[in-house]
């Protein structure tokens, strides 16, 4: 019934039978639905801080468990990954990644002359700009300005939200952001609307008038397209009922299609925890780690693991020391995850922190966060990166 | 020049100048000669609005306990904080929708981008809103230094941080950067030295300027040339010198009111006059809206309405009560551009920036999600807290509950349509559908008339009127103006 399906939306919405009946073959033969190498890059945006050394923790460290007397996690709580660093006890799922080799952790992430703003600093992380330089674009969306000239719908990227991060925001292009597919459908499927799209000439792009209708009509197509392909998978997995998880299931439903989408976006929080940070760090990794285990378990179960990559990332790590209310002020750098069956390097990926060269208390950033856009939009999307980035950053290894 | 029909003209001024005029208003200035409309109307009165204010210093808890405060009195105050600053956003866009000197607004919300600003006192708040609205429509140097002396500012660009002994240079970077010169003007010398001369500007718990003589640099500076043991007065008056701070405040105005894309030789020619008049806002303003070439047909209609113009139009052209008029909040964040949450120092970004597909689709539902009173059914963005100090990040977590619980709601609007209907009463029944298009849109290629027909609700005339303005309302030509 769902071959049938398939075959039929393939054949009728997309492209031509000839085109996509071998390749649709194939992939049955494999007992796959989507062809392997279509690479998908899913970001996970920790909001409001999250507090690094207690994410990744020097379980080994004295000066750690000095400067953190109460808010230190436990030598004997900590997962140990090596003789160095433990991870969060909540964060389950990850170890199991760990110890499967799909995950790897960056340490020291950051970047020059760091704001302790969480807009700001926000800004910099989505934008990729300099601290000194104010964008009015994001890096995914310079992303679909680059790859997207031209392309019919701009489902690209999309972000599981009501609305759309700067991140997504190109010059030209923007991604789509929806929380449901159906829903999204139902909103934009208003006769009226569709009415007043058909009467419509547009013939001037460079007018804002004619921008908004191409816009208006791109929504639309796209939303009957998303919606197309989202009735064609779900999943059998048990995902929890949190936020998270009922985005990661719809993002995994979502890739397990045959939809054009190279990029998903989500965010989980709020991680600023100046106050009584031990049970709210807590909730929120159960969160991230229950949601994530089925994701993995569906992509596997599918043979995408090794085309997903999961990144995550937070505008800044705490400060070294706790503050007074048991909880962590603004700091600096931090550490990301990196999740998938197709990385080259796995585990812990460089030194942890170094907890004896603080600056004014805060940990010094060693890798700068462009260089890991650079390495993913490089070596994962297969995009010019310089373009995207607009300067030339190292490429990491890791995949 | 193909200057537009004369209505248009009327209607697009209305709408640059403020939040758009319905048609009895736009009839009565194609009645005047457009200098007399500008200089009577637009310029309106000299004198100061009337402040907006949702508290009195005198309201204020004992801010020298702060630091010794209990966990109950604390929480008090963070809530003071939260309903004013809400309070504050509610009442502001009451004065745009029923101010009868729109300009005096418009100029204050071109100022809030143009002096982008986040604080979490209520008070502090009240203040900076309050010069803007003051000086936003007199002189740039007295508007100027009133905002660099506002502990809203100071607080939020770290000059309160700034002390002789260690130069904090984020206040004079910002003012040179953002405020006056624009990037490329001055060199980081002339930052590091401009930051020497504000050191010790700073603000007292109430609100008050204070400088701080004890941690001020009274050494010699040399600043865009200039050398002298200057403070933080002489560097306002030094900039105000540049010419390049006239050109640079002129493009951005330029920018904002005529065309995005700017014009060199009109800036130029409306920057010298500026600076020759000692930066006179109010001149300014008239030059360009007396121009010819202000009512050219490629200016007219080309700019994408900011969601706050969008919503304080939608209010102006129909008046409305909202059951609860914290929903204001919920449209401004779905739509991006909450006041007095700027994303960043630099603003706003505006035009094309406020659209993608969510923003868009949810803007051509508000018309209906008001006035049939559908859902609300969109979840904004939870605010981030900033500059969180362990003191008042509880705040930004409140307001974001007050976004959560709007969730699903119904606006409840209580419409008094009215004036509205009224305002079409010498108009012919089969001309109605026309002239509300009209005066909805500053101009549009027309909407066809058939497909307003048939979704219209045509049993009376008044359920006419206000279906075929909900619908022209709902289309993309309504968003520019």
């Amino acid at each position: 019934m769902l071959i049938h399906r398939r075959r039929f939306l393939q054949v009728g919405s997309l492209a031509s039978a000839s085109l996509m009946l071998p390749k649709f073959l194939k992939a049955m033969e494999q007992g796959q639905f989507v062809p392997p190498g279509n690479k998908v890059l899913v970001v996970i945006q920790l909001s409001g801080g999250n507090d690094g050394l207690n994410t990744i923790i020097p379980y080994r460290n004295d000066i750690y468990y000095k400067l953190r007397p109460q808010l230190g996690i436990k030598r004997n709580d900590a997962l140990a990954l090596n003789d160095e660093l433990g991870i969060h006890p909540a964060l389950k799922s990850f170890k199991n990644l760990y110890d499967d080799g799909a995950l790897g952790v960056l340490n020291n992430v950051g970047y020059p002359n760091p704001d302790r703003s969480h807009f700001r600093s926000m800004d910099i992380w989505q934008s990729a700009s300099d601290s000194k330089d104010y964008w009015g674009t994001g890096w995914l969306g310079r992303y679909l300005d680059a790859q997207c000239q031209g392309c019919d719908k701009p489902t690209q990227a999309l972000e599981i939200d009501d609305t759309l991060s700067l991140a997504m925001k190109g010059n030209e292009v923007k991604g789509l952001a929806l929380t449901d597919p159906q829903r999204l459908y139902g909103a934009s499927n208003d006769k009226y609307f569709r009415e007043l799209l058909a009467k419509q000439r547009h013939d001037d792009e460079h007018h804002n008038v004619d921008y908004l209708y191409k816009t208006m009509a791109e929504t639309i197509s796209s939303a009957g397209y998303i919606q197309q392909q989202f009735k064609t998978y779900k999943s059998k997995e048990n995902y929890p009922n949190s936020e998270l998880g009922k985005n990661m299931k719809t993002i995994a439903e979502l890739i397990m299609t045959d939809i054009n989408t190279s990029v998903y976006y989500v965010s989980h929080g709020s991680f600023d925890t100046h106050v009584g940070q031990q049970n709210q760090q807590q909730r929120l990794f159960s969160q991230l780690s229950d949601a994530l285990e089925p994701f993995v378990a569906d992509l596997k179960k599918n043979h995408r693991f090794d085309d997903v990559l999961v990144m995550t990332f937070s505008e800044f790590g705490r400060r070294v020391a706790q503050n007074a209310s048991g909880g962590t002020d603004h700091g600096t750098a931090n550490n990301m995850f990196l999740i998938g069956g197709g990385l080259k390097e796995k585990g812990v990926l460089n030194a942890g922190p170094d907890l004896t060269q603080l600056k004014d208390g805060d940990l010094q950033y060693k890798v700068d966060f462009k260089s890991v856009y650079a390495t993913l939009l490089k070596k994962w999307l297969g995009a010019d990166d310089k373009a995207i980035l607009q300067q030339s950053y190292e490429h990491l290894s890791f995949i | 020049m193909p200057v537009v029909p004369l209505q248009t003209q009327m209607q697009h001024l209305g709408w640059r100048a403020g939040f758009g005029e319905g048609l009895p208003e736009i009839r009565s200035w194609m009645k005047k000669k457009r200098k007399e409309v500008v200089k009577k109307v637009i310029l309106g009165p000299q004198s100061a609005p009337s402040p907006i204010r949702v508290m009195d210093e005198t309201d204020l808890p004992d801010y020298q306990r702060q630091r010794n405060m209990g966990a109950e009195e604390r929480k008090m105050v963070q809530k003071l904080n939260t309903d004013g600053i809400k309070d504050l956003n509610v009442l502001w866009t009451h004065a745009m929708i029923t101010s009868d000197h729109p300009l005096q607004e418009k100029m204050a919300l071109f100022w809030h981008g143009h002096f982008a600003c986040r604080t979490q006192n209520v008070l502090f708040n009240q203040q900076l809103l309050d010069t803007l609205r003051r000086h936003g429509l007199g002189n740039f140097g007295m508007l100027l230094s009133e905002v660099s002396k506002s502990p809203a500012m100071l607080g939020f660009l770290n000059n309160q941080q700034n002390r002789k002994q260690r130069p904090n240079e984020n206040f004079a970077r910002e003012v040179m950067e953002l405020f006056t010169l624009g990037r490329g003007h001055y060199t980081e010398k002339d930052v590091k030295e401009a930051a020497r001369a504000f050191t010790g500007w700073g603000y007292d718990e109430m609100g008050q300027f204070r400088f701080r003589k004890n941690v001020h640099d009274e050494g010699a500076k040399t600043i865009l040339g200039k050398t002298g043991n200057y403070n933080g007065d002489d560097v306002i008056n030094i900039l105000l010198e540049q010419k390049q701070t006239a050109r640079f405040i002129t493009g951005k105005i330029y920018r904002y009111f005529v065309h995005e894309n700017g014009n060199e030789a009109r800036e130029q020619e409306l920057a010298e006059k500026f600076y020759r008049s000692g930066y006179d806002l109010r001149a300014l303003m008239e030059n360009i809206f007396i121009s010819d070439w202000f009512y050219d047909d490629k200016i007219v209609g080309t700019r994408i309405k900011s969601p706050v113009e969008l919503i304080v139009g939608l209010r102006r052209a129909v008046p409305m009560q909202f059951e609860q008029e914290e929903a204001m909040l919920v449209f401004q964040r779905v739509l991006g551009q909450t006041l007095f949450y700027p994303p960043n120092v630099a603003g706003w970004p505006g035009g094309r920036n406020w659209i993608d597909s969510s923003s868009l689709m949810f803007r051509l539902r508000v018309p209906q999600i008001i006035l049939y009173s559908q859902e609300l059914n969109v979840k904004p963005k939870e605010i981030t807290p900033e500059m969180g100090e362990g003191q008042n990040y509880k705040m930004t977590m409140q307001v974001n509950e007050l976004l959560k619980r709007q969730y699903a709601r119904r606006v409840n609007a209580q419409v008094d349509w009215q004036p509205y209907v009224d305002g079409y009463k010498d108009v012919k029944r089969e001309e109605l559908a026309d002239a509300i298009a009209q005066s909805l849109l500053v101009r549009s290629k027309g909407i066809d008339r058939q497909l307003l027909e048939k979704y219209s609700d045509a049993s009376t005339r008044e359920n006419y009127i206000k279906t075929v303005t909900i619908d022209v309302m709902s289309t993309p030509e309504y968003q520019m103006c």
